[in-house]
């Protein structure tokens, strides 16, 4: 297990090389410069070279990236150009809403679609199967901006539940910050959800047409006993993997949300800092993210091994 | 004592294609420490009919039966879910052909036959595993307290057959059902495994529905034998009788197919022609009549009856007495 975890972290230094060249020339090439966004339209053209004398943006190109690489490599990713903080003080401040939105959001999701995409193999077939497979087809169809907007209306404006938007951080109270994200992780959560109890229901159902299910059968179990501890168990590996990837979706993608319930969280930050030409924040934003990515996708592997004895077993080889 | 009595079982499932009808009236019965053998060829109905004892298909499809089952003074088409869940592996045990694919992956042998066990009765844990580990024993695998702690893909094809063997016993069931047990193992495995089945026979004095394709073994360990054809029994009788005089010509044609030790190796084997025809489309009249070398107009319009003779019961228009009785 301890090899297996070291190989892996080891294989994702090139994944991060990969990330960070392409992330550094893309930022590069597009045009725009924030010279030109920090110094305003009347700037001239001499303000603007000194501008980039100063900051180091006239150099060539891959002196740049291996000064920016060899800061990282000693913990430093910069400082922001336009506001009064490094990278990662940065990161650090607008890591926690998203994180926290994305842990809820998943909690949701899981909490809703495995029961149901479990009762929906089991009924396979039946009305009630058909009627959650339709609404989650509707669920994965809805765009998570309208299903906000929506939510929103209901319960925050019609029936004043829930705060409309804001955020507010865990030193608050639990309460409080979880009032302030049930919400947007509703929002989100719903469409996972959706996904997930597909997946759960077509992964529960190949496993009930295994042989070991009706082996299993043979002996008399009950049937919660077959679904819960012999065919979910089971049907759970394919079902990780949708969770991961989804996780690592929620951290990146709630952008749209994030401003919708004008969350100060990655979203954000990174949007904000596209806007503004901050070069050195969405460097760092992205590579961090990239890092969290990897970081989700090796603890799914070491979890394969904990609900999969084969797989532990091949691991050690 | 009759400890099983089928009569005139059908059974239907219902797909999105129509209705059909792997096992179409078949009716026999097993005596009490009876080692009874159903042989037919691959899509004969073989495992649906066996299945359907215990009505284990009920929950993978729309399943409907029809004629009568039954077992030790119960109706089983009658029960409940509930009361078919303690016939099943507690006085009624399958062992399946595949014993890899029949052992859930992610648990360990002993957690899966301690399950078995403490289904049917209410025993401590430890109390379980001790007994668990007996019938390890008792099937013959080397070093059980250890075995016990194994997953079954690190058993060998012989061992993970004794682990399903030891969880079908657990409860010392009236009938085991076999199906195919030995087909995934090479021969030496096979014989010892038949050998731990035909001791087990005699130790717990229990009924034996032994289904094969291999003529050999049915001849080696079972006192009678069933052929089946489309869901039907074409012929049934004490082993002896069925090998020396088979009757109906699928029988002879089988056992034709048989290699011999001392037949002519430069011969091709003989074969039956064709192949079993499907389930959407059986035959009008006798349904081998396509492939029997010895039909007539009337095997091809009307279904024979069984004709009995000497405990021996074959379905054949060959043996209809008002039109001449039993050639030979």
């Amino acid at each position: 297990m301890l090899t297996y975890t070291l190989k892996r972290l080891l294989a994702t230094l090139p994944v991060l090389f990969v990330v960070s060249v392409a992330i550094f020339l893309i930022i590069h090439i597009t045009p725009g410069s924030p010279a030109a966004t920090i110094l305003g339209m009347e700037a001239t053209s001499a303000q603007i070279e000194a501008f980039n004398e100063e900051m180091g943006y006239n150099r060539p190109l891959i002196e740049q990236y291996t000064s920016w690489v060899s800061g990282i490599v000693q913990g430093d990713f910069g400082d922001s150009l336009f506001m009064n903080q490094t990278v990662l003080g940065a990161v650090s401040q607008h890591i926690g809403p998203t994180l926290s939105l994305a842990l809820l959001s998943q909690l949701i999701a899981i909490v809703l679609a495995i029961p149901l995409g479990i009762l929906a193999a089991h009924k396979r077939g039946t009305i009630l199967d058909t009627m959650l497979m339709s609404f989650s087809l509707f669920g994965m169809a809805v765009p998570n901006f309208l299903l906000a907007l929506i939510l929103m209306l209901i319960l925050g404006v019609n029936l004043g539940w829930l705060p409309v938007a804001g955020y507010a951080p865990l030193s608050s109270g639990l309460i409080n910050h979880l009032t302030t994200l049930l919400l947007p992780a509703l929002s989100l959560g719903a469409i996972q959800a959706a996904l997930i109890t597909r997946m759960t229901r077509s992964a529960m159902l190949d496993v009930l047409s295994l042989h070991y299910m009706r082996a299993a059968r043979s002996k008399g179990l009950k049937e919660r006993t077959l679904l819960i501890k012999h065919a979910f168990r089971n049907a759970f590996l394919p079902i990780l993997t949708v969770i991961g990837q989804t996780f690592g979706t929620l951290v990146t993608g709630a952008v749209v949300i994030e401003t919708i319930f004008n969350i100060p969280g990655l979203g954000q930050l990174i949007i904000n800092s596209i806007v503004r030409r901050d070069y050195v924040v969405i460097q760092g934003v992205v590579l961090i993210v990239t890092l969290i990515y990897l970081f989700i996708n090796l603890v799914i592997d070491l979890l394969y091994g904990v609900v999969d004895p084969r797989v532990r077993l091949d691991r050690k080889e | 004592m009759t400890l099983l009595k089928v009569e005139q079982l059908h059974t239907h499932i219902h797909t999105n294609k129509g209705r059909v009808s792997p096992v179409r009236g078949v009716s026999f019965s097993i005596e009490k420490g009876e080692v009874t053998g159903v042989v037919g060829e691959s899509g004969s109905g073989k495992s649906v009919m066996s299945q359907s004892l215990i009505r284990l298909l009920d929950r993978e499809g729309n399943i409907e039966y029809n004629g009568q089952i039954h077992f030790d003074n119960k109706d089983v088409l009658a029960l409940s879910e509930a009361e078919l869940r303690k016939l099943r592996g507690n006085d009624i045990s399958i062992i399946f052909q595949d014993a890899l694919s029949s052992l859930n992956p992610l648990y360990t042998v002993g957690n899966q036959i301690v399950e078995a066990i403490r289904t049917h009765q209410s025993l401590s844990k430890k109390t379980a595993r001790k007994q668990a580990i007996e019938f390890l024993r008792l099937t013959g695998i080397p070093s059980p307290e250890t075995r016990f702690n194994s997953y079954p893909h690190e058993l060998s094809g012989g061992m993970q057959q004794r682990v399903m063997i030891a969880m079908a016993l657990v409860s010392k069931p009236k009938l085991l059902i076999a199906d195919e047990p030995t087909t995934a193992l090479d021969v030496t495995i096979q014989a010892q495994i038949l050998d731990l089945i035909i001791q087990l026979n005699t130790e717990f004095e229990m009924s034996i529905l032994f289904i094969t394709h291999d003529l050999g073994v049915v001849r080696e360990i079972c006192s009678s034998v069933k052929v089946m054809y489309l869901g039907q029994i074409v012929e049934e009788g004490p082993t002896e009788t069925i090998f020396n005089q088979p009757l109906h010509p699928y029988t002879k044609l089988l056992l034709a197919s048989m290699p011999k030790l001392n037949s002519d190796r430069t011969e091709p084997l003989p074969a039956i022609t064709g192949t079993v025809p499907s389930l959407s489309n059986i035959p009008k009249g006798c349904s081998f009549s396509t492939r029997c070398p010895y039909a007539t107009d009337l095997c091809r319009e009307q279904e024979p009856p069984m004709f009995s003779n000497d405990g021996q019961r074959v379905q054949c228009w060959l043996y209809d007495e008002e039109k001449g009785g039993w050639l030979d």
